[in-house]
């Protein structure tokens, strides 16, 4: 399983990367931590005719604590991402699905960019992304843009990004005050892909009532899945062993549609998604509370 | 293109091409044949060698990604003595526990367990697990691996 | 004085010799060789599971940059030809069977995915799968044979066009009447079950490499095979050489587990061709890909068992017909089915039993033996059926277990039908009850049962518990040998035709000859795998290499000993009797200063000048022999305790405990290695490993990723006693373990999940379980 030829071209700067991306265009790919792309090659289902490789490009690679959250660069390593005491505060619920990405021989050289760039449904990092509703920073050889997470995913590895476009920082907001968060998945052995993960992110009112949920899903469909019905259910409630289970039936039931494959039925799958949610929602609420009688 | 890199404290300079696997360039320009092939597509962890000192899939890197880094194999455990008389305690500790069988994932595993066990010096069963679930054996059911690092925990290993 | 006990003899848990250079990557590989001028191969594979092969143009892959010859099936002229049929079926009255072997490259047909149709050799890897690509092949697609039963509905395509049908073969096995049994039972439980196996999964995948001397004439091959010198004479009849022109060596390999035996696989025969042809070295290292088609596997059967019984639980008799799954091609002929009907028979005494198996041919890879040969199939469906009938019955499954155990008194047991050796199904001997109470007691089962259970399952968890028992044959023949060689260092040389795949070869014949030669186990050197030390006898498979090498091991250093014994009585004025051999010396009784070093008596025994005796040996050196005219057989209980999730379906293994009985147990660290991989691997079989098809035989699962090994958070830690029911078979008095612990452990999650899950109306008729799967059973159940 040898790769099919390339050539080959590692810059040390993103505008010299971008110069490459354009000048070669649809014959060129963007090589991040290549834990996705290289077994890619390996197998030849990726061809691609010229690898730009990004990791001499030491600026693409920080987190910076902010005010308003952290600035990650989409070249830090997941394991650096892991390690940070500033996305641990600031972000707890990057930090707390970290580990379930693969394992630590693949965490010290996949990147955070490179994971939400390829869009892998089943990745851990987009939904998080979603739930958080973080900003990407894209850069192209013409300009510069933000795009919402939201706006991000658009299929089965696909995104928002444009040809020679390329993802260069991801700016994760802090949560508000009385918030909670939880990640929860689904393997069949660890550091596996996901059968089903569920990312949830709720805030809690002044009187402890669910002022918001967000939740996002992964493996149930050609991206992750923010799970609106089932933040419609838990909007203004006070949480309870019901309305976490009626949150998760609702998920389950009018937020996914699954699909079916030789891991896990669509059944089965809908049946995680109700049972990951209401767990997964039980713990952040829990944690929710706690911030709340800290913050009040 | 040329590739400049340091391999158990020795510097290496090859002409090589961009596809070549890093993992095929120890084995076959280097002649460091400790570091196995199992699956090439990083699940397997049999090719895991270490990069500044951090534990990655020889298979999921390009050799010229290794351009200026240092690398670790598993020939670079036991210091480097021709005869292999002198063994790093974790792999005197394997032999002990009798922590491998056919031998074939054993590099990989101890190269994984060499970063874990700087960071992690007394792991309980359940995190020694959890760190060895990247690297696939087919031969011991891992039980006796899991005795080795106890072993070599209680023995003080050499960070 | 009695002689002092060897240091680190049998029984001893001895550090294996081989370890250092494992463990510092000094361990050649055949991977790791490194020969002049070396080229590399690749093939092109077929993409059909079932088409006409009607043109291969390989012209633009020979004019790429660096490729130095592609070959198709019409370049090789003469050399090709279908490979041997390796293992004939026993002589099953009536049998019926089909034999069609595998060929080299493809002509006219393909009939797995993955079967090879091109051989490309090039300067790199690299460039030889660039070439695969500038390979033009043409096929007309026919439907493929995926499922069984429908392989054997009329009008089915043939995956063989000579042969009226896909049936393989057909057998039919019995002693007693069924049918008069069936007559008598108080309850007759019928189900049909379904048992699914995997690939082996050697972390290292095949490889093979040659090398032709034309000076010397000679080819050397290296080959990730447990069965060299069966590979070196079939590789000097086809290319026309002298068997003693032609060295195969199996330096370490990467695990074994069966698909690396002696295969004749297209790529074993076509190296060495290619690098007598081409007059250069070749070296073809299979990828991980290639392996889940190109290397054999054991896949599955389909059986519709009755078990009938009395009142009390009695097994009156049993019947059982099954479909197997045997692949394109069957050259290892009829084990995998044989083994699953006389492993059937288990522990228990069944009068009547009448099995009945039809072999199909599929368009998929070939089936050989993994890890347990069919043994898992046979094991499941009697162990469920008495599960079954326990519960009709309103026993506990352990009492209808004891019932029927054979009993101390009545070995040997002769169970009538032939078993994978082509003799009888005899169980030399074995003391089944007490394994099984053992079990229980290591467990705790009755506690489980009446306490810890109803208390845990009050408060809403699920747990179940399970216990299965088994018999394995194993230690079967033809033979092996070995050859002990006293050195003048003192040191011993054991060379011996098996090679060693991770079972501590290095280290427990070196405590054979130790024990009998008494000097310390790291003094005595072990060569195998290599037909220039030793080029009689078969391989490793079927459990057998401590129980058939490890007694030629002894009887050769027995008849060192004579020797040594009779020189040393010439050099010491003694008569034998009043010698003892201790620490690598031999003195007379009570005089231990005195005496000789064997290495000093060694030199002894090969003058350079003088006269010797007429008929003397030079040397302290036997070559000896030893075939079993059958197999032992070993026997076990596994028991375990389970958690289920009812609302994810995930199982969690609590507990795992094996009692098992290999016979004199010769190093227990290694027993218990063995025993403790088969499980991992057992357990992978019944909840994480399934190879998927589709309706057009396509793998859909060829990659690590998606064929799920177990890992280190999946396996529990086995608790494992050992007890000695000695062979009276061999001289060692050893039975064979490598399969062991792979053997019951589907049978045992079906019934520790069932348990678990008692009440639900759930029965567990098949395997390879997972959580997914486990969900839909419980919703169906419902």
């Amino acid at each position: 399983m040898k790769p099919a030829p390339f050539d080959y071209f590692s810059p040390a700067t993103v505008d010299e990367a971008l110069a490459l991306l354009d000048e070669h265009g649809g014959d060129a790919k963007p090589l991040a931590g290549g834990q996705s792309l290289i077994p890619a090659m390996n197998f030849r289902l990726a061809r691609p005719a010229v690898l730009v490789d990004l990791n001499r490009i030491a600026d693409l690679a920080y987190v910076r604590a902010a005010p308003g959250g952290v600035a990650i660069g989409a070249m830090t390593r997941q394991r650096a991402v892991e390690r940070s005491d500033d996305v641990a505060r600031a972000a707890p619920l990057l930090a707390e699905a970290m580990p379930s990405i693969a394992h630590p021989q693949i965490r010290n050289r996949g990147t955070l960019g490179g994971s939400i760039a390829h869009a892998d449904p089943s990745a851990e990092l987009p939904a998080v992304m979603l739930a958080l509703d973080a900003q990407f920073r894209a850069k192209s050889a013409t300009g510069e843009r933000s795009i919402a997470a939201g706006e991000f995913f658009k299929g089965m590895l696909e995104t928002a990004l444009a040809p020679g476009e390329l993802l260069v920082e991801i700016a994760v907001p802090r949560l508000p005050a009385s918030s909670g968060t939880a990640f929860l998945e689904m393997a069949r052995r660890h550091g596996d892909y996901a059968l089903v993960g569920v990312a949830v992110v709720v805030t809690l009112d002044p009187r402890g009532r669910c002022q918001e949920a967000k939740l996002s899903l992964l493996s149930v469909g050609d991206g992750p899945v923010l799970a609106t019905e089932a933040g419609k259910v838990l909007a203004g409630q006070s949480p309870s062993e019901e309305l976490l289970r009626a949150a998760g039936d609702a998920a389950a039931t009018r937020d996914v549609d699954p699909p079916s494959d030789i891991h896990a039925s669509a059944a089965y799958r809908r049946q995680l998604v109700a049972v990951l949610t209401r767990r997964a929602l039980a713990r952040a609420f829990e944690r929710a509370g706690h911030a709340h009688e800290r913050d009040t | 293109m040329t590739l400049v890199c340091t391999v158990n404290g020795v510097r290496h300079e090859r002409a090589v091409e961009p596809r070549l696997l890093l993992s095929d360039f120890l084995r076959h320009e280097l002649g460091l044949t400790g570091t196995h092939v199992g699956c090439e597509h990083g699940v397997c962890g049999a090719c895991t060698v270490l990069l500044d000192g951090e534990a990655v899939r020889s298979c999921l890197m390009f050799a010229v990604q290794a351009e200026g880094h240092e690398l670790e194999t598993v020939e670079g455990l036991s210091g480097g003595d021709a005869s292999g008389d002198a063994l790093h305690p974790l792999q005197a500790a394997f032999r002990e526990a009798h922590g491998l069988q056919c031998g074939f994932c054993t590099p990989g595993v101890l190269m994984t367990l060499v970063p874990f066990l700087r960071e992690h010096p007394d792991p309980d069963e359940r995190a020694i697990r959890e760190a060895l679930s990247g690297n696939l054996c087919r031969c011991t059911g891992y039980q006796n691996i899991v005795a080795a690092v106890r072993l070599a925990c209680g023995a003080a290993p050499r960070a | 004085m009695a002689p002092h006990r060897a240091r680190s003899g049998i029984g001893e848990r001895v550090r294996r010799n081989e370890d250092a250079r494992l463990l510092t990557g000094r361990a050649l590989f055949v991977d790791d060789v490194r020969l002049d001028g070396l080229l590399h191969v690749a093939f092109l594979r077929s993409q059909h599971a079932h088409a006409r092969l009607t043109s291969v143009d390989a012209s633009a892959a020979r004019t790429r940059l660096g490729v130095v010859a592609v070959y198709t099936a019409a370049d090789l002229g003469d050399y090709w030809r279908p490979g041997p049929l390796l293992v004939p079926p026993p002589p099953i009255a009536g049998l019926v069977f089909n034999p069609c072997t595998q060929v080299p490259l493809a002509k006219d047909k393909l009939r797995h995915v993955g079967e090879p149709i091109a051989m490309v050799v090039a300067e790199s890897r690299y460039v030889a799968e660039d070439a695969l690509d500038d390979i033009v092949v043409e096929a007309d697609p026919l439907p493929a044979v995926v499922h069984l039963e429908a392989a054997l509905a009329p009008g089915a395509p043939r995956v063989h066009d000579h042969l009226p049908s896909n049936l393989a073969a057909h057998a039919v096995q019995r002693k007693g009447d069924w049918a008069r049994a069936k007559a008598r039972a108080h309850a007759v439980i019928k189900r049909r079950f379904r048992y699914d196996r995997g690939a082996s999964a050697a972390i290292e995948n095949r490889a093979v490499a040659a090398q032709w001397d034309p000076r010397a004439e000679e080819l050397t091959v290296w080959d990730t095979t447990q069965a060299p010198i069966p590979i070196r004479n079939g590789l000097a009849q086809l290319l026309g050489l002298l068997e003693s022109q032609v060295r195969v060596i199996a330096p370490f390999v990467g695990g074994g587990f069966g698909p690396k035996i002696m295969m004749f696989y297209p790529e074993e025969v076509l190296v060495p061709w290619a690098a007598l042809r081409l007059g250069r070295s070749v070296k073809w290292t299979e990828d991980r890909q290639e392996n889940f088609f190109a290397t054999t596997q054991e896949r599955g059967q389909i059986h519709d068992a009755e078990l009938a019984v009395t009142k009390d639980g009695k097994i009156l008799g049993v019947k059982d017909v099954f479909l197997h799954d045997t692949g394109a091609y069957d050259p290892y002929g009829l084990t995998v089915p044989i083994n699953s009907q006389c492993t059937l028979l288990g522990p228990y005494d069944i009068p009547s039993y009448e099995s009945e198996f039809t072999a199909v041919f599929t368009n998929k890879t070939i089936v050989t033996p993994v890890r347990g040969a069919g043994r898992q199939h046979g094991v499941f469906v009697i162990e469920r059926l008495l599960d079954f009938a326990a519960r009709e019955l309103g026993m506990d499954r352990v009492e209808i277990r004891r019932r029927n155990l054979l009993r101390r008194d009545q070995f040997p047991f002769n169970n009538e039908i032939l078993f994978q050796d082509s003799a009888p199904l005899t169980y030399d001997s074995g003391d089944y009850e007490p394994a099984l109470d053992e079990a229980l007691k290591v467990i705790d089962y009755e506690r489980f049962v009446r306490e810890e259970q109803p208390r845990l399952k009050a408060a809403g968890r699920h747990v179940g518990i399970g216990v299965v028992c088994y018999v394995e044959g194993t230690g079967i023949g033809p033979y092996e040998g070995a050859r002990v060689t006293v050195e003048p260092s003192g040191r011993i040389r054991l060379a011996t035709g098996v090679g060693t795949q991770g079972q501590g070869h290095f280290t427990v014949f070196a405590q054979i000859v130790a024990d009998v030669l008494s000097v310390d186990v790291t003094d005595v050197h072990v060569i195998t795998g290599d037909t220039r030390e030793f080029h009689w006898g078969t391989g490793t498979f079927a459990s057998r290499g401590a129980v058939v090498a490890g007694s030629a091991c002894h009887a050769a250093a027995v008849r060192v000993r004579e020797k040594i014994l009779e020189l040393a009585s010439r050099e010491l004025k003694a008569a034998a009797a009043d010698l003892v051999l201790n620490g690598g010396r031999v003195h007379v009784r009570g005089d231990p200063k005195g005496g000789m070093a064997l290495g000093a008596l060694a030199l002894r025994a090969n003058p350079l000048r003088g006269a010797v005796r007429p008929g003397t040996e030079p040397g302290l050196e036997a070559t000896a022999y030893f075939g079993p005219d059958r197999g032992s057989t070993a026997n076990g209980v596994h028991a375990m305790v389970v958690e289920v999730d009812q609302e994810t379906a995930q199982v969690e293994i609590k507990r795992y405990v094996v009692v098992h009985d290999c016979g004199r147990v010769i190093n227990p660290m290694i027993v218990e290695g063995q025993i403790q991989g088969g499980v991992a691997h057992g357990i992978g079989n019944a909840f994480y490993e399934q190879l998927v098809y589709d309706d057009e035989g396509q793998l859909l699962n060829a990659s690590f990723m998606d064929y799920l090994l177990p890992t280190a958070t999946d396996v529990p830690n086995v608790e494992t006693t050992h007890r000695e029911t000695p062979s009276p078979l061999n001289p060692v008095g050893a039975k064979g373990v490598g399969e062991a612990g792979a053997i019951p452990t589907g049978a045992l999650f079906a019934q520790a999940v069932e348990d678990a899950l008692a009440g639900s109306g759930l029965e567990i008729c098949e395997i390879p379980l997972s959580p997914n799967r486990l969900f839909e059973l419980i919703h169906e159940a419902r």
